[in-house]
């Protein structure tokens, strides 16, 4: 028997829980992608609704109303405008939810203006008791011509309800709820005779929308019904009053609400959450306790990856017959691999708790504490977000740059959160302030390291706000700044929720960027182990005949260290460092040196591994004192040592500013859709690198 | 306004506030209380037509009321 399937859009508010209406019809059966072109996520789900029909679920972005002012509630409107595109739903599902139900009829009556069948969901019905609402469904289903369904997507309520009315679409009736064009009776006329087979509320929405319709030019409509700016937002004005009126009237005898009734915990938690002292408090306190838990919690499960997958590399190369093919897998895919899945943990927690507090509704308090500070800098209160995550790892950081609306403004956010110090510079930042500053303590207590360990926490955050200043000035994006952040009521975040929104964050995190740091990986292995010429493939040869001609003997220990380094000279990756020599020289580099800034370009935590195989160390189990002896002991032709004060200073710099990082540029590219921005990015932050640490040199040299 | 106080929407500026407050319900006729102030005076946390809003100054300057 030939399946069904209906198609369903599902619409709202924000903050009206659809996205865990969404959660709860499709279980995990979801696919998130991008809309073509646009950064925006699409979701899409299944659901079975009986034995011989299925729903393809669309659950589009949360909207106000369908006057768009950003590319996600453009997405909305030119899907429902749109009657041959081939996501347009059978029917649509509005969900709206109890306490705000006034506004979420806005977007409904509009809906329905365009006579596309359509379900009003009412959500979070258990609330209801404890707010003192009550409703008259039969009353408002007849006001509101369509079907209502009583849900609590919380408490799994009223689920089965929707599917039954989904399945029952097509009794559903179209007309509209009120006259939208009464605001101005002569000049929808006029629309109306001009385009004879359209819908005069379609027309009326590209006329006020940038959005493309049909094949109908835009500019065609516009000349001959042109109205200015303001005109067209007086006629939207009273459309919406028209709208609120139709929907005030129809929820007088609909809702009756027992004002005395309504708890108030929202407004109470809300006088401490944002207190002028305590509201800032709290934050920091939360703030401090999700830094702790990401780099305690996420070390264990990280050196868990770390061990085992140096254990199957060893395990390969022994257990795999020797040969091309096992050095791509040990030394090239193997690393590359294991250096995707350890950001995993950390990517993991950090979605975890911002879920949560976006979920509960403590985001939008900390967007309206630090909005006024961030706006200094070009920034919006939205920005906190990303630049605490960028602590951690910049990439997950961006991406939740995405609920930042004005365009300008992520951009900025976008582009100075690589600056913020991230997990990986750590390890390079020890071994060198280990190296270059001694283990004192000023004023008896404060360690000289620990408090040069700071100094480069608050370099890349002030670096990070200096260049969105300057970004601020410079960029030249007309964008309407506007700053409207809806307060939700305080909720206790569902784990569903949450859950499913940490593994897809995590996969589209390991898939998208993951490839970029796996091919990356290989390409450097390659570099790295392969040469031109007859030095690097004689290498074994010439170091022989070197021991052999040798006035004094040789360990014949050093052997293998000698020819690894006299192959890694030759091979592409020394050539090239030899190439870049005298544009590094300046910073107190030498070509070693510049191997292994070429090598961390791909992730910066690189650095101390390559440093390790250039110096020649052996034993593994004292790795960090080792490389850190053997980098002391290096010693440039005129007997200086390498690592001194002016380089060392030099090196930490470089690393605190420079773009090294290339998935950070793949998810980059990913979020803006364009090459540009992350180029743009590379140059500026490895400029300011560059000549800082240059500037540096030179100075203490 | 001072916090806990209230109001009635009397005018705006249409061409400077952002059609999401109208939707939100910030229309001529509508009540506001005003809920917060962030700690810096920036921005405004208002309850208008039962919605919980915060908004910058500037586009708060634009709303005329009457108490």
């Amino acid at each position: 028997m030939a399946e069904k399937t209906i198609k369903v859009a599902l619409i709202g508010n924000p903050n009206t829980g659809k996205t865990s209406v969404f959660n709860q019809l499709t279980g995990l059966k979801q696919q998130v992608g991008n809309y073509p072109g646009i950064t925006v996520e699409k979701k899409i789900g299944y659901c079975r609704l009986n034995e011989t029909t299925r729903a393809t679920i669309l659950d589009l972005p949360g909207t106000y109303s369908l006057n768009a002012s950003s590319i996600d509630e453009n997405v909305v409107i030119e899907l429902l405008l749109n009657r041959k595109d081939e996501n347009f739903p059978d029917v649509v599902v509005v969900v709206s939810e109890v306490e705000n139900l006034k506004r979420n009829l806005l977007l409904f009556t509009q809906i329905k203006d365009l006579e596309i069948p359509t379900i009003l969901v009412i959500n979070m019905s258990d609330r209801m008791k404890l707010k003192g609402i009550e409703l008259d469904i039969p009353y408002l289903e007849a006001q509101l011509k369509t079907k209502i369904a009583l849900t609590s997507s919380r408490k799994n309520i009223g689920i089965e309800e929707i599917k039954q009315r989904i399945l029952e679409y097509q009794s559903l009736p179209t007309e509209p709820c009120l006259n939208a064009s009464s605001i101005d009776p002569e000049y929808f006329d006029k629309l109306r005779k001009a385009f004879p087979n359209q819908l005069v509320y379609k027309l009326w929405l590209v006329i006020t929308q940038d959005v493309n319709f049909l094949n109908l030019e835009r500019n065609e409509m516009k000349s001959s019904f042109t109205k200015s700016h303001t005109e067209l937002r007086r006629l939207q004005q009273k459309e919406t009053i028209k709208r609120y009126q139709f929907i005030n009237d129809t929820l007088k005898v609909g809702q009756t609400i027992d004002r005395s009734k309504a708890g108030n915990i929202s407004a109470r938690l809300d006088r401490i959450l944002t207190h002028k002292i305590f509201g800032y408090l709290i934050f920091f306190v939360i703030l401090f306790g999700i830094f702790q838990s990401i780099f305690d919690w996420s070390s264990v499960p990280m050196d868990f990856i770390d061990e085992k997958f140096a254990q199957l590399a060893t395990y390969t190369a022994t257990h795999l017959p020797p040969g091309e093919f096992t050095n791509l897998i040990t030394e090239g895919i193997i690393p590359g691999i294991g250096g995707i899945l350890i950001f995993i943990p950390q990517i993991a927690f950090l979605f975890l708790f911002i879920s949560v507090l976006e979920e509960s509704g403590y985001m939008s308090r900390v967007v309206f504490l630090m909005d006024k500070i961030m706006r200094r800098f070009g920034l919006s209160g939205k920005s906190v977000v990303p630049l605490i995550s960028g602590t951690a790892c910049a990439i997950p950081a961006i991406m939740g740059a995405r609920n930042i609306e004005n365009w300008k403004e992520r951009l900025i956010t976008i582009l100075v959160t690589p600056f913020i110090t991230c997990s990986a510079r750590l390890p390079v930042y020890a071994i060198l302030i280990a190296l270059i500053i001694p283990e004192k303590h000023v004023l008896g207590f404060i360690s000289l390291q620990g408090l040069t360990l700071m100094v480069l926490y608050l370099l890349g955050f002030g670096i990070a706000l200096l260049c969105a200043f300057i970004l601020h000035k410079v960029l030249d994006l007309k964008t309407k700044s506007y700053f409207v952040v809806e307060m939700p009521g305080y909720k206790i975040p569902m784990a569903k929720n949450v859950g499913i929104n940490v593994v897809e964050k995590t996969k589209s995190f390991v898939f998208g960027a993951g490839k970029i740091i796996l091919a990356l990986s290989v390409i450097l292995w390659f570099l790295g182990s392969h040469g031109p010429g007859d030095e690097f493939k004689n290498a074994e040869k010439i170091i022989e005949q070197k021991v052999y001609n040798s006035p004094v003997p040789v360990n014949p220990a050093v052997i293998p260290n000698w020819t690894a380094e006299y192959k890694l000279e030759h091979s592409y990756m020394g050539i090239a460092g030899k190439m870049i020599e005298p544009v590094i020289e300046p910073l107190g580099y030498d070509w070693k040196i510049g191997i292994a800034v070429v090598s961390s370009f791909a992730a910066r935590e690189v650095f101390v591994g390559t440093l390790a195989t250039i110096y020649k160390v052996g034993d593994q189990s004292e790795e960090e004192t080792t490389i850190k002896e053997q980098m002391r002991h290096e010693i440039h032709e005129d007997g200086s040592p390498v690592f001194n004060l002016a380089s060392g200073i030099s090196l930490l710099l470089f690393y605190a500013f420079a773009m090294q990082c290339i998935s950070t540029l793949a998810i980059v590219k990913k979020e803006t859709n364009s090459w540009k921005w992350p180029m743009i990015q590379l140059v500026f932050m490895s400029g300011i690198a560059y000549v800082s640490a240059l500037v540096a040199y030179q100075f203490l040299k | 306004m001072k916090i806990g106080q209230q109001a009635t929407i009397v005018e705006f500026n249409i061409d400077t506030i952002p059609l999401k407050l109208l939707e939100m319900g910030c229309l001529p006729g509508n009540r506001v209380e005003l809920l917060q102030i962030a700690p810096l005076g920036d921005p405004l946390y208002f309850t208008i037509n039962d919605s919980h809003v915060a908004i910058r100054i500037e586009t708060a300057r634009q709303i005329e009321v009457t108490f």
